[in-house]
């Protein structure tokens, strides 16, 4: 007993010693360099897998904290963070203020969902305008003439509808009320966009989670969520018409071809809102989040490592964010970030 | 011993006694600064929400606490919403749990056979431990669903002045206000209501561990000459257990409203996050916690300093709530005639 108790003390330092070895190998290994970056929740599950793989490859990490655009703006005006990201893009003259420049890295969709008895995906078609009167509780039945009109040929049972709407301020709720004052007049004069707005009726779920589970218990009810969070809760996801008249139905070619055609060319920091974007192919809701960053770093190595990620997973790592329900930002569109790099940056 | 005492020379003694004096002033002031602690977190967190929320303050006057609207995109937020939410569910928490506590407490000190009070009593404390979210998780998931399709309709139907048949009950119909509080066109069950009976489940923890210890401390002798008496354990609970302990119970009581009020993660996920003033029961809300937690992280300006205003009001609520506890323990007092 004795002995098999001094033999497991040994055992026990001998283990704790060659944990402390291995520890430091890797605290060395780790001090390559470590950045930081804070802000959208939107890009958080694809910036974890980018960062693994880059870790993986470079030995460097990165710590992204999912905080919100709005406190990952506010963080990187402080200069505590390497990066900052934003669902919303900031103003030129912020920008200039600051001495920030930014750039798009992903690009999302954002589609409407219901749960109407009978009704599948891709079955319902809406238009902007539509959309926009059911959020704003002008239309309170699912057999309105309004979205009869739309849908030929599907009898939609009578049943008032319920709005679930994000109780949280997000990127989501930005681009999605975004893309409603767009299309209609009324929204935009009334309600206006933001991360969070004065809901005209309905009921607000947490997060893309809380908005998928509210629309699953509630029949009759509409929603709107990341694309991803329709996938994976078999929500029945609306089609819409896009800016040039078309139904779409919600996909990665249908979101990277909004990234496409939104016209970057003219907009100065890449600050361009590009909901109902006018390709052909265009879905009408789709969302990209920007990379803030000083233009004249505090930190240059870090910063260097940071335009070092971005590059890996701009150009490696589109597999990763197709995974996740993401779309890679098409090639045009990376060669105009990495001129951007080149002309704005200094690093 | 007293012979060796005598032997010491008299300045040795002067000296502890001065040694003694010293000790006692420095622990004197360390219990100071302990108790200066807890009143400079009160007084710097109270002052730094009032000072965060001074822009929403002065934007608004006294309309911030008049007004019902939360409006980002227009820059106008009043505090009506989340405040009567807030007070609501916290009301409604208390309505329930309340009675079942004292019946929890009654029964495991008064009761219960002695093999079963300790189990049940180590549960609830265990049940008082549970992390608020999964209270949240349970509302959410198993609560309100199952509120929304079994209670709801029955509610709406024979009380409120929104039946599906469109014929009023006799309730809706006569008594004054059931039937506002009562009526709804939401066909879902995150409301003020659902709100009110998660919270009741997690404060009843609280307040019946607390209502128990203190019923523990009512002296056999009062209970045995009472049930002597000819009384019965209803008469004994209610005339001599509960005004012996009633000031505890009191506070006991507004523990669990303290922890009511405060309340975020459970009933951001129950109560529906609508920015709109309801009579009814059954619509949804938003509580004071609730809309900070839900706008903080994406609000800039003024939207942040309403929030902080916020903030500062649920200190105000606070207060005012425990000043009136205060003030009814005097009251009660008083009439003992002690």
């Amino acid at each position: 007993m004795l002995t098999s108790r001094k033999y497991l003390t040994r055992s026990a330092r001998f283990a704790a010693v060659a944990a402390i070895a291995v520890a430091s190998t890797f605290g060395v290994a780790a001090q390559a360099t470590d950045i930081t970056g804070a802000g959208s929740s939107f890009v958080y599950p694809v910036m974890s897998k980018w960062s693994a793989a880059y870790a993986e490859k470079t030995g460097n990490h990165l710590n992204y904290q999912s905080v919100g655009s709005g406190a990952g703006i506010a963080q990187i005006k402080e200069g505590t963070i390497d990066f900052g990201a934003s669902d919303a893009p900031m103003k030129a003259e912020d920008l200039q203020k600051y001495g920030l420049g930014q750039f798009p890295i992903v690009v999302g969709g954002i589609v409407p969902v219901v749960n109407i008895t009978g009704v599948q995906a891709d079955q319902i078609k809406l238009d902007g305008v539509t959309l926009a009167d059911i959020f704003l509780g002008k239309i309170t039945n699912w057999n309105d003439p309004k979205i009869a009109a739309l849908n030929a040929g599907l009898t939609l049972p009578a049943g008032k509808i319920t709005v679930v709407h994000r109780s949280d301020g997000s990127g989501t709720s930005f681009n999605f009320t975004n893309y409603l004052s767009k299309v209609n007049p009324e929204w935009a004069s009334k309600v206006k966009f933001g991360t969070a707005v004065e809901w005209p009726t309905g009921v607000g779920g947490k997060g893309n989670e809380g908005v998928s589970q509210y629309v699953r218990q509630i029949k009759g009810s509409i929603g709107y969520v990341e694309y991803a969070y329709a996938v994976k809760n078999k929500l029945a996801w609306v089609d819409l018409k896009n800016a040039s008249g078309n139904f779409m139905k919600p996909s990665a070619d249908a979101f990277a071809a909004a990234a496409a055609t939104a016209d970057w060319a003219s907009a100065k920091d890449f600050n361009l809102i590009m909901t109902n974007a006018p390709g052909a192919q265009a879905w009408p809701i789709t969302a990209t989040t920007w990379m803030i960053m000083y233009k004249t770093p505090k930190n240059a190595g870090n910063s260097k490592v940071a335009f070092d990620f971005f590059k890996y997973a701009l150009e490696n790592g589109q597999k990763a964010a197709s995974d996740l329900d993401y779309v890679p930002l098409p090639a045009p569109l990376v060669s105009k970030i990495e001129a951007y790099w080149a002309s704005e940056y200094k690093h | 011993m007293p012979a060796n005492h005598a032997a010491l020379p008299i300045d040795i003694l002067e000296q502890r006694s001065h040694r003694d004096a010293r000790h006692e002033r420095l622990f004197r002031w360390l219990l100071k600064g302990c108790a200066l602690i807890v009143l400079a977190s009160l007084l710097g967190a109270a002052g730094a929400t009032l000072w965060g929320g001074r822009e929403a303050f002065s934007a608004f006057g006294w309309h911030f606490l008049v007004s019902s609207a939360w409006d980002p995109g227009n820059d106008v937020y009043g505090a009506v919403v989340p405040v009567y939410g807030t007070i609501a569910t916290s009301l409604i928490a208390l309505l329930i749990a309340v009675p079942i506590s004292f019946g929890i407490a009654i029964y495991l000190s008064e009761v219960a056979p002695a093999w079963l009070r300790t189990p049940v009593a180590s549960a609830i404390e265990l049940l008082a431990g549970i992390p608020s979210i999964i209270y949240g998780m349970w509302g959410l998931f198993v609560f309100a669903p199952f509120f929304a399709n079994h209670i709801k309709p029955w509610l709406t139907n024979n009380l409120g002045d929104k039946p599906d048949d469109g014929k009023l009950s006799w309730a809706a119909e006569h008594v004054p206000f059931v039937g506002k509080l009562f009526g709804s066109d939401y066909p879902f069950g995150a409301s003020i209501l659902v709100a009110g009976i998660v919270l009741a489940v997690m404060i009843i923890p609280f307040i019946s561990s607390v209502m128990r210890e203190v019923f523990q401390t009512v002296p056999t002798r009062l209970k045995e000459s009472a049930y002597a008496l000819g009384s019965s354990t209803w008469e004994v609970s209610w005339d001599i257990v509960l005004p012996y302990t009633r000031s505890a119970v009191i506070g006991g009581i507004f523990l669990g409203l303290g922890r009511a009020l405060g309340e975020t993660m459970a009933v951001t996920f129950v109560l529906g996050n609508a920015m709109h003033l309801s009579a009814s029961l059954l619509d949804p809300g938003a509580s004071i916690a609730s809309t900070i937690a839900n706008q903080f992280s994406e609000a800039t300006g003024l939207q942040k300093s309403s929030l902080m205003a916020l903030a500062f009001l649920l200190f105000v609520v606070t207060f005012v709530v425990l000043l009136i506890a205060r003030l009814m323990l005097r009251q009660l007092a008083r009439k003992e005639g002690r």
